[in-house]
């Protein structure tokens, strides 16, 4: 199916690594062995596969990824790339180094479990979670019984290099609220030198449930960050999303999200704010399989430099998910000739009572607004951050949590300081 | 206390220029107004100095005190202390009014080497602006000029002004559109400004808001070139009898 990467030296090096390893991973080994047999076929995705049109994992099919052997590797540069205003929450911590749980930097909450103790592994044709299954040896479990609120809580992911050569890492987190349970997981990733971070969640929410879920990727300039997230909100359940990239050579984020029960409500907003030769790819896949579900999508990538920027966004309203409310947005705001943005959205309804809009928008820096910025006094650089913190203004402003607030400016923040 | 001189200033717009020439000489403590009929380069000459992409000088100076104004960028002209209220002032949604008078504030303190203001210093400093201008309270908290009528919009520039205090402000026809209360306001917002450091040049269609700021000399713009100098009773000269004569004699 995709001879292209199926024999690459990336997945040789998996498949290679899976071999020497698999006695000593933990959990049901045939299903590791079913998985692999899914990447072995299947390889690296390319663009050969609709669901990879627009990315290409070609970047990555020469390399080698090396094991990590960090167990105990201390972790202070790494935690100094994660942006203070998250480091000075006053809430539990969840610190994962190369895919594995480090207690020893973490303050776990009651309803966490390591991922390690009691892997739950389930077949998924798709080959990055395949990878995922064949290869993953922790992860964060986090399961709140009946009406709990659990607050906030912050899960780190801290990824490095083995000696200048790349690392890969899979972690599988499991997320399991029951009725009427609450949680605000923040969750960053950071990292330095070049590796694969491959994570997986499984979120299941019951009814009534709420997960809000920020999500910062901001991990090195030259790693990849390819993230697979399964969702399902039932009855009442609401899962409120934002992903914000900002880091990896290349990224993709796909989450595929199902309002399994009635009037359930399911959020994935994203930012992307790339330059350089950046490439990130935000791809949802929303089944709207219960009546009165609502479902919003505002999508809005800044890009800068040679930049690329992807959104696919697929609904698919289901013959008996009357009344369902869909709308989603795409918006991109271009800051040199040279970015580009591919924009997808397709729409499946078979109910015959729905509100589904969608829509799109491109544009440049506003050159009236700059000038304005400059005759008051403000440099360039800062002028063009302003224009950019306003132009992601909705996006952030609505974010109720004060501490994801304050995390995600300070990295525009930043990051415009950087590059100025 | 500089002054602002300008000698055979040429400015085009693609190819076609707008500006054949200007000689002008501000100097410290004076307001000086130029009048002019539409299309006679009253804007292009207000964009020109204040740094706007787009036009190209294709001649002359303009400079302010010992800066060369054209060899400039917008925000270093105004941390030297240039200030352009504009005609149309610039929607900016997404961005408060309040961040954005204390970043421009602090990026024109930094530059001239000047500590920044913390929010609180900045809104004492603010909210005194606002009281001395009769202006609500909540004008900080909307965004800028978003949703602002005509008149706040002005009022709005002038409160950027009394702000930022600058040393020489261009008035770009900031009295387009204004009623006379609206007019009043910007009058006095310029006047409280005026002393021995303060320049300004107030371009203008109409005599009517040199009524409340009173020139010093008066300069008749018409065809890309100052065409007539004199006091403020050119103004009223001007108004009684309308640019056509004025324009036909200099042809």
């Amino acid at each position: 199916m995709s001879a292209l990467t199926g024999g690459s030296t990336a997945a040789t090096s998996f498949l290679s690594r899976f071999a020497g390893l698999k006695t000593q991973l933990p959990g049901n080994l045939a299903e590791r062995e079913a998985a692999s047999v899914v990447f072995a076929h299947a390889g690296l995705p390319g663009r050969k596969l609709e669901a990879w049109k627009y990315t290409s994992l070609a970047p990555l099919a020469d390399a080698s990824f090396h094991e990590p052997l960090t167990l105990l590797a201390p972790c202070d540069d790494l935690l100094a790339l994660v942006p203070p205003p998250a480091l000075a929450m006053d809430c539990p911590r969840l610190i994962f180094r190369d895919g594995r749980f480090r207690a020893d930097l973490s303050t776990a909450p009651g309803f966490f479990s390591s991922f390690a103790d009691a892997p739950e592994l389930a077949a998924d044709p798709r080959p990055m979670v395949a990878l995922n299954t064949m290869l993953t040896e922790d992860g964060a479990v986090l399961d709140l019984p009946e009406g709990m609120d659990g607050g906030t809580l912050l899960l780190v992911h801290l990824a490095s290099d083995l000696h200048g050569q790349p690392t890969a890492a899979h972690p599988r987190h499991i997320i399991r609220l029951a009725k009427g349970a609450r949680l605000e997981l923040i969750e960053i990733s950071v990292g330095s030198g070049s590796y694969l971070h491959n994570p997986v969640f499984q979120i299941a929410l019951a009814p009534f449930a709420t997960l809000t879920h920020v999500r910062l990727q901001s991990e090195a300039a030259v790693a990849y960050h390819l993230a697979t997230l399964n969702v399902s909100a039932d009855t009442g359940a609401f899962y409120d999303s934002f992903t914000f990239t900002a880091g990896a050579r290349l990224s993709r984020a796909e989450t595929s999200a199902t309002i399994a029960g009635e009037a359930a409500r399911v959020h994935l907003d994203a930012a992307q704010l790339l330059a350089d030769h950046q490439h990130a790819d935000i791809t949802t896949i929303l089944r709207h399989a219960a009546p009165h579900g609502a479902s919003r999508q505002t999508v809005r990538n800044v890009l800068d430099g040679h930049a690329r920027g992807v959104f696919q966004g697929r609904i698919e309203v289901a013959r008996g998910a009357q009344k369902t409310d869909g709308y989603q947005m795409n918006q991109a705001l271009l800051l040199s000739p040279d970015a580009e943005i591919d924009s997808k959205p397709e729409l499946e309804i078979f109910a015959d009572d729905v509100k589904c809009s969608h829509g799109a928008t491109v544009g440049e820096l506003d050159a009236d607004q700059f000038f304005y910025l400059r005759a008051r006094g403000v440099p360039a650089d800062l002028a063009r951050m302003m224009l950019v913190r306003a132009f992601l203004a909705d996006s952030i402003d609505a974010l109720a949590n004060d501490d994801a607030r304050a995390i995600l400016d300070h990295v525009l923040t930043t990051r415009w300081g950087a590059a100025a | 206390m500089s002054t602002l001189r300008i000698e055979g200033l040429k400015a085009s717009i693609g190819d076609k220029e707008i500006l054949h020439g200007i000689d002008l000489v501000v100097p410290a403590g004076e307001v000086h107004a130029i009048m002019g009929p539409n299309g006679s380069g009253k804007s292009t000459l207000s964009y020109v100095l204040s740094g706007r992409d787009g036009y190209e000088v294709t001649g002359g100076i303009a400079t302010y005190g010992d800066a060369d104004l054209l060899a400039m960028d917008p925000e270093q002209r105004a941390a030297a202390g240039l200030f352009l209220a504009f005609q149309y002032p610039v929607e900016l949604p997404g961005v408060g009014n309040a961040n954005f008078l204390r970043v421009a504030l602090n990026s024109i303190r930094r530059t001239r080497g000047e500590p920044e203001l913390d929010a609180v210093q900045f809104l004492k400093l603010a909210r005194a602006a606002m009281k001395s201008l009769s202006m609500p309270e909540d004008m900080l908290k909307r965004q800028v000029n978003v949703g602002f009528s005509g008149g706040e919009k002005k009022r709005n520039e002038v409160l950027q002004m009394a702000i930022l205090k600058p040393t020489l402000a261009i008035l770009d026809e900031t009295d387009s559109g204004l009623d006379i209360d609206a007019l009043k306001i910007v009058a006095d917002g310029v006047n409280a400004l005026r002393g021995p450091d303060f320049s300004a040049l107030v371009i203008t269609h109409y005599q009517r808001l040199l009524d409340y700021i009173v020139p010093d000399r008066v300069h008749v713009l018409a065809h890309g070139r100052i065409i007539r100098s004199g006091g403020p009773e050119l103004a009223l000269e001007l108004e009684a009898n309308g640019y056509a004569q004025i324009v036909a004699e200099a042809a």
